[in-house]
């Protein structure tokens, strides 16, 4: 199988995971992750079956014009325990990347490019002059949206740390690039997944963004970057031209300017402490403005009415300042400003840009936390809890108990393992809404290019320089 | 110059060489006069006129690329490239051209497919010189061109106007820009999606006439890209050893085939004396040239690349055999003595002036060749905006006491691989004045002296490679 140990350089991923070792296992247990918890949820509950489905794309035999050796250019890597990367793996087929995750028990799956010919046999190709150089050939549309992004508007917490104060900006940036990867780029085939920890992963699978340029994906992620700038810049997000893009027109009225209104505004306290408030601030290039707003709001008079939250009646006081203010020019985009540095999405682009990236596989067990990478509804993602999400203890108490109940009527019933835990529910989910509709596009797709094929074929010029 | 049309020597027998594809003889004339040259044409070609062709058109390519050095503006460039076009192009029969075109285009093809240095110059030239034949043709002719090529370009009707108005009119006002008469795939416009300067839907870009151009020029752009490849493929894999007889050996010269001025003969006039290195070294070298003048004073020695590059150099800028002599010896004798000097180098430096062996008078080397070069350990020669790490380079540029936004905007050029125009900002940035672009070298030599001495007459100006007439410079 060619695995060997490899060190080859920075490799690029998603986050950085360290994983800490036996001095930590007593908190790896209450926080429902251990080594041999894994192995028990490789053996029995990770679903091997639907990932492997997902990853053929409809070239599982059945048809002429399917592609036997598809899915063993995909590359897998694997982070194993102590820190140990295994770059450059594939598989040949269903039981093979079966017995090889459960064998090795890799703490973290990533996913990388399908190439042109099998990863592990790569360095046979690689020689110079060789026709042909190792290298990607297509590769889903990943996005990685991180929580530390956002470190610079969040007062709740920061770093790794999340909690459902600032956990709606996850969900904002759900709904913005669902919507438009959907309705501008006219993508169907989109997976959302919880990263484990402090962020989502998103994995577009239309054949059309499988196939795009490294070039192409940069564009899109041109596309959704709105937020430029770095620590030494207060203004992180300047609209200049005279009227906004209708995609972020959309995403203003939709998504960004309520959840501001209704949550972050009020979650973040972003106008009341004085120096929540200055950060705001911040981002009004009219010094009279400032001044004006200081004035009102040092006093910390709870004058208007009292019931309504400091923070709302603040932003009404600063909205209408603004817009109402004759300036109009340098003004006029404010309060959009404003609201889109708090809320926008902020994608990690380097993830995106390149087709060789890698990305943490969804159902993989995140080593920290101990919670399982479980796809999101994007259509219901306002619901979903970061905090709840199963752990690996919690699926094999589960597990447990259900074969407890179960043990004494032994009617030989064949429910799979992880339908007798809350998995089963995002197994579920992956597999209708998601993994469904994508195959019977994709096999759609294998036959209309094998016809296309014969046809060309037949009607081919002779070669060509 | 005559052509020959069929003679016995087929160009390529049967598709191993592949000039042949399907035939674009036979109904010609109305189609239109632009090609995406997806297939090679089936015609017969006599050996001069593949090698004149490909000559023909690569005058052309050459002057573009001056063009694009000096910073012209667009319409500039486009009037320049259709008048060159017209000049070299041309064919006594005009049913012709379009073979010319195609048939220059595929030979350069082959040129210009062997190495990754040579196929981003000529896809950047062709690209520029396909972008300009494309915008001035008629309107007509552009849409019969893409439906031709299958380009994915659709025209928006009424209803699908009416459905969108509000959106593009919010895209257009905020650009400032016409509304969109027609849509293509996202994909084919990836610097407006980036910057948010088109409306997409459902994967659809709409885009306005003026943006037509990029779009098909981009298309154009990527599948020549593909097609080099390719092409470099079957070069290495057949064509190379088959035609290592007949077309091989021109091919490869072809590629440094360098169109602008003569520098291999010592121009009666211009000499520069012994006396006089020094600070000429200071002043008018260029930085390849200059490194390796400060290497041979420094280390007393040189290896055979560097002594060939600064040897003709010197040639071409006009130091006699007998100061050449003089200025090898005084310095290679400091570390191996005169005898041995004179016993294993001094022959070479005769030999370059063609006072030994087959006599012929060596050529300083273009830019290109010495770009191309690829010098090991221990060798100096080959182009510092090329050869240099980028530490070293800024290192280097450093000591020239240019102002910083200059010393960015060279390191900018570098990154992109534009080492020629690289030396020319280095050239305005040292001598204060604008340059037309380096090609050569002993240009960029001579144009710095007619910046410093500017008593001394300048040559003429022919358009053909602008760069041309260069100053003669007497022994001062
Ligand atoms: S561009 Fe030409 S003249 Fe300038 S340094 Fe390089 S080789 Fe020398
Ligand atoms: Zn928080």
């Amino acid at each position: 199988m060619g695995q060997q140990q490899q060190q080859e350089g920075p490799v690029p991923m998603e986050e950085d995971v360290k994983m800490e070792t036996t001095a930590e296992d007593s908190r790896h247990l209450q926080h429902g992750f251990s080594p041999d918890y894994l192995k028990l949820y490789y053996g029995r509950l990770f679903p091997f079956a639907e990932m492997y489905k997902w990853l053929s794309y409809g070239n599982d035999g059945k048809h002429p014009g399917c592609d036997p050796s598809f899915i063993a250019r995909r590359e897998f890597s694997f982070t194993l325990e102590h820190d140990i990367y295994l770059r450059y793996l594939s598989f040949h087929d269903a039981s093979e990347m079966e017995a090889t995750i459960r064998a090795k028990c890799p703490h973290k799956i990533d996913i990388g490019a399908v190439y042109n010919v099998e990863p592990a046999k790569r360095t046979a190709y690689s020689g110079a002059g060789s026709d042909r150089v190792f290298s990607p050939v297509e590769r889903e549309l990943v996005f990685d949206i991180d929580m530390t992004d956002y470190d610079d508007i969040r007062n709740c917490c920061s770093g790794a740390d999340i909690c459902l104060k600032c956990w709606p900006l996850m969900t904002i940036a759900i709904k913005v690039v669902d919507t438009a990867l959907r309705d501008d780029f006219g993508f169907e085939h989109i997976l959302w997944v919880y990263s484990g920890r402090r962020g989502v992963h998103c994995w577009v699978c239309d054949a059309r963004a499988r196939r795009l340029t490294n070039e192409q994906r940069t564009s899109i992620t041109d596309y959704f970057r709105l937020y430029k700038g770095n620590e030494n810049t207060a203004k992180k997000v300047s609209l200049v031209a005279a009227s906004l893009h209708p995609s972020l027109l959309r995403a203003y009225t939709d998504v960004c300017r309520p959840f501001f209104e209704d949550t972050i505004l009020l979650n973040q306290s972003l106008l009341t402490p004085e120096g929540n408030y200055e950060r705001v601030l911040d981002l009004v290039p009219d010094d009279a403005v400032k001044t004006n707003m200081r004035d009102r709001w040092q006093e910390n008079r709870r004058s208007s009415a009292a019931r309504e939250d400091v923070n709302a009646s603040r932003w009404r006081q600063l909205k209408q300042t603004l817009e109402s203010k004759q300036k109009g020019q340098a003004l006029r985009r404010c309060v959009e400003e404003i609201v889109f540095s708090y809320t926008y999405p902020r994608l990690d682009m380097e993830v995106s840009k390149h087709m060789n990236h890698l990305l943490k596989a969804p159902f993989c067990v995140h080593p920290k936390t101990g919670r399982v990478c479980v796809p999101i509804d994007p259509q219901k993602c306002e619901t979903f809890d970061p905090t709840t999400v199963p752990t690996l203890s919690q699926l094999l108490n589960e597990l447990n108990e259900n074969e407890a109940k179960h043990s004494s009527i032994n009617n030989g019933s064949k429910t799979r393992d992880l339908e007798k835990t809350s998995l089963g529910r995002a197994v579920h989910f992956f597999q209708t809404s998601f993994l469904d509709p994508l195959l019977q596009a994709s096999k759609a797709e294998v036959a209309a290019a094998y016809q296309e094929k014969l046809h060309e074929s037949a009607s081919r010029p002779t070669l060509n320089w | 110059m005559e052509f020959k049309t069929a003679t016995n020597r087929r160009l390529s027998n049967a598709a191993s060489t592949g000039l042949y594809g399907t035939g674009v003889g036979g109904a010609g004339g109305g189609a239109s006069r632009l090609s995406l040259y997806q297939v090679a044409p089936c015609v017969e070609v006599s050996i001069e006129e593949f090698e004149q062709f490909a000559l023909d058109r690569l005058r052309v390519l050459k002057a573009i690329e001056e063009n694009r050095a000096r910073g012209r503006r667009l319409e500039e460039v486009e009037a320049v490239v259709n008048d060159l076009w017209r000049k070299h192009m041309r064919t006594p029969n005009a049913a012709d051209a379009h073979n010319k075109d195609m048939i220059s285009h595929f030979v350069l093809r082959l040129v210009y497919c062997r190495t990754e240095e040579l196929r981003r110059w000529f896809l950047g030239m062709e690209t520029t010189l396909f972008r300009q034949r494309f915008r001035s043709e008629t309107p007509e002719s552009q849409r019969r061109f893409m439906e031709e090529c299958k380009l994915p370009y659709k025209a928006i009707n009424t209803t699908e106007f009416e459905a969108v108005k509000d959106k593009l009119g919010q895209v257009a006002r905020s650009l400032n820009q016409p509304l969109p008469t027609g849509m293509v795939p996202f994909e084919e416009v990836p610097e407006l999606v980036a910057s948010r300067r088109v409306f997409l839907q459902r994967g659809n870009a709409f885009v306005p006439r003026d943006q037509l151009v990029a779009i098909v020029s981009n298309h154009f752009r990527a599948r020549l890209s593909k097609a080099l490849v390719l092409t470099n493929r079957k070069w290495t894999a057949t064509i190379a050893e088959e035609e290592k007889d007949r077309l091989t050996p021109i091919v490869e010269a072809l590629s440094t085939r360098y169109l602008g001025p003569d520098y291999s003969q010592l121009k009666s006039k211009t000499t520069i004396g012994l006396q006089d290195l020094d600070s000429l070294a200071q002043r008018s070298f260029p930085l390849c040239m200059r490194h390796l003048y400060t290497k041979v004073k420094e280390d007393h020695h040189l290896r055979h690349g560097g002594r060939q590059q600064l040897g003709l150099f010197l040639k071409g800028a006009g130091l006699k055999l007998e100061d050449a002599l003089a200025f090898w010896r005084a310095e290679f004798s400091q570390k191996m003595g005169v005898e041995k000097f004179d016993k294993e180098y001094s022959y070479n430096v005769r030999h370059n002036y063609g006072r030994e062996g087959k006599r012929t008078d060596y050529t300083p080397y273009s830019c290109m060749k010495i770009i191309m070069a690829t010098p090991g350990v221990g060798d100096h020669h080959g182009c510092p905006f090329r050869h240099f790490s980028q530490e070293n380079l800024h290192a280097v540029i450093g000591g020239l006491r240019l102002n910083a936004h200059t010393v960015d905007d060279i390191m900018g050029k570098v990154r992109n691989h534009h080492y020629q125009l690289a030396c020319a900002a280095t050239f305005e940035g040292v001598h204060g004045c604008q340059c037309d672009g380096i090609n050569h070298p002993n240009q960029y030599f001579e144009q710095s002296q007619k910046v410093l001495n500017p008593q001394l007459k300048s040559g003429g100006d022919d358009l053909d490679l602008s760069l041309q007439g260069m100053p003669v410079v007497p022994n001062s």
